[in-house]
């Protein structure tokens, strides 16, 4: 035991000294987290927009306020006809403009059914897209909640159509890849490397020819990562509840040791490449091109699986990174229990399982 | 087998599939002994040296290390040997003093053992000042003669040496070999492959190995007459020359 804690000593030794290492593995996820959250984000925030209201009658008002009253718009202005828009758009504020038909209050009463008009600078489709989006997920929510106080249902219809993200945050796809994408580079990559790093130095076979067995060698170049990855993934949930304002709506310990769970797969996963390369360029090819690539584009990060063809959805599967982000998602998202994720874990479990046994089956194949 | 004898090797052999790296091969070592092991690249020498630290099983025969069997008793042999290779093995960012504390560590030395014997090499080498720094930037031959000294650091009863002095200057090949009489006067057992046939004069006994089988064991001088040459140079190329396999 003693040669183990003197093992791990020496290697976070090795860690500290290489200063511009360390600082980019601690320092990488922060910035990953804080240019996701604030320059690539979708988001848009306080937008000024026009209304041009024909009906002028009760529930116009109060969808007009509802869109006030989100942090998302701000009404600039009220105008009064159509060619007044064009003007709005180019003094260049205003990013939206709803138009609410005359004949709106009419439809709403006899028809139960009617029509706003979204009309978006579509100068930047990104933004225009967002708002849209936005202007008729209010709506829509407005319409439900009349809805339920009457028999008969009301429809306004809008053009939009809000799948998926209800809640309308930037955030809730990437901090669960953000973190995947940490925890593989940080596990897989440098686990992978320092365990190459002494065979090409010849310090292996001096480790070797020790009375230390192999298993605690493997062993105790993987713990200092599994710390550094604690860290990581501590700073990444601060980061994204105190800076984003995410919250994590299941619980806390779950995520955490599904983290964990996750941290020891990469580390399996780093101590078999390891086993295979002889140099640390192969390790560090291997990781990145078997790894990181499948990771970023296969995990639903990036593209939903949903939508890939089925080859490639059977791919996926073999991708660690899509189930731990299905659970990251469920938990910290959807607020769900162990109940929804545990064929996920079964699966993150197995695969620690195999990629372990092959690492330690190859280490004692070199060693005959 | 006598019982003076440290390591005694009985038709060791080693196959990978079809291919016989080391055929049969017997020597005895004794206690203090320094042990030359040549051979020709490819003739064996590393696999029969992997087999002797417990690296490697042997296909056949038998093999005793420091009275420790190889097949069974891996984990003692381990621990009463010392090795180094000519990569000299130390860690460049750790300090003199933190490789000392590790590899003492990994042989289970206590603290105490530790701080004593760490500084008696650092007062032998002249080093004490320099304790604190960095191994890579030390020259390559104090690393090399620090390396040797960290093989031996707990003490073991044998130490192997592969080519403890490939890519060092003739000078300080002289001062290592000072320091392997050292070594060997206390009582270590020195097992040492090299290349350099002037190397080869300083050992006690040399064994050459040809296509995995040791065609010649002896003193230097008795080698010498045997062959009729006037030095090792001459004996280790008449020896080689019979050689079929090729280098790898």
């Amino acid at each position: 035991m003693n040669q183990f804690l003197i093992f791990i000593k020496k290697e976070f030794l090795h860690i500290w000294r290489d200063k511009r290492t360390l600082f980019i593995l601690l320092g990488m996820p922060i910035v990953q987290i804080i240019i996701f959250g604030f320059a690539l984000t979708n988001e848009v925030k306080n937008a000024r927009i026009a209304v041009l209201d024909f009906s002028k009658d009760p529930t116009t008002q109060s969808i007009i306020a509802e869109l006030e009253a989100s942090r998302y718009f701000e009404v600039e202005r009220t105008i009064s006809s159509y060619q007044q828009i064009e003007t709005a758009f180019k003094s260049g504020h205003i990013k939206l403009a709803v138009v609410f038909p005359g004949e709106f209050a009419q439809d709403m009463a006899h028809l139960n059914k009617a029509t706003v008009q979204l009309v978006a600078d579509a100068s930047d489709p990104n933004v225009a897209n967002t708002l849209t989006n936005y202007a008729s997920a209010i709506i829509m929510d407005y319409q439900q909640r009349i809805t339920d106080q009457r028999k008969l249902p009301y429809t306004i219809t809008t053009e939009m159509r809000m799948l998926y993200n209800p809640q309308l945050k930037g955030a809730f796809n990437f901090v669960p890849g953000v973190m995947a994408m940490v925890l593989l580079l940080v596990c897989t990559m440098m686990t992978a490397i320092t365990i190459v790093k002494e065979k090409e130095m010849g310090t292996m076979e001096i480790m070797l020819v020790s009375p230390m067995k192999p298993i605690l060698i493997v062993l105790a170049k993987a713990v200092p990562y599994l710390v550094l990855s604690i860290v990581n993934i501590s700073s990444i949930l601060l980061l994204s509840v105190y800076v984003l304002e995410m919250p994590i709506n299941g619980s806390l310990l779950l995520l955490v040791s599904v983290s964990i769970l996750f941290t020891l797969v990469s580390l399996s996963l780093g101590l078999l490449i390891s086993a295979g390369a002889g140099s640390q360029q192969t390790a560090m090819f291997i990781s990145l091109v078997a790894l990181f690539l499948p990771t970023v584009m296969l995990s639903g990060f990036m593209f939903p699986v949903e939508n890939m063809p089925l080859p490639l959805r059977m791919v996926s599967n073999i991708v660690p990174a899509k189930w731990y982000y299905s659970i990251v998602k469920a938990v910290m998202i959807k607020g769900l229990g162990f109940n929804a994720i545990w064929k996920e874990t079964l699966v993150l479990t197995g695969m620690m399982i195999v990629f372990l046994g092959l690492a330690i089956k190859k280490f004692k194949i070199r060693l005959a | 087998m006598s019982n003076s004898a440290i390591i005694s090797v009985n038709k060791l052999s080693k196959k990978f599939g079809d291919f016989t790296a080391v055929d049969e091969i017997s020597f005895e070592v004794s206690k203090g002994e320094i042990f030359g092991f040549l051979g020709a690249n490819g003739a064996g020498k590393t696999t029969a040296m992997r087999m002797l630290c417990g690296l490697s099983l042997p296909t056949s025969g038998e093999a005793r290390v420091a009275g420790f069997d190889v097949y069974r008793q891996n984990e003692e042999l381990k621990k009463n040997i010392g090795y180094m290779s000519q990569k000299f093995s130390l860690y460049d960012d750790l300090t003199i003093k933190e490789n000392m504390r590790f590899y003492g560590g990994i042989y289970g030395c206590s603290d105490s053992f530790i701080k004593t014997k760490t500084g008696s090499i650092l007062n032998q080498l002249h080093l004490e000042k320099d304790a604190g720094k960095l191994v890579g930037s030390l020259p390559l031959g104090w690393k090399q003669k620090l390396a040797f000294s960290v093989a031996i650091f707990h003490e073991p009863k044998i130490v192997f040496l592969d080519e403890p002095t490939g890519g060092v200057d003739p000078v300080t090949r002289r001062e290592f070999w000072k320091m392997i009489y050292e070594a060997a006067d206390s009582g270590i057992t020195i097992f040492v492959t090299t290349h350099y046939m002037d190397e080869a004069e300083y050992c006690n006994r040399v064994s050459i190995m040809v296509d995995g089988r040791i065609d010649a064991l002896d003193s230097p001088a008795a080698l010498r007459r045997e062959y009729n040459t006037a030095s090792m140079d001459e004996v280790f190329l008449k020896l080689a020359r019979k050689a079929r396999r090729d280098d790898g």
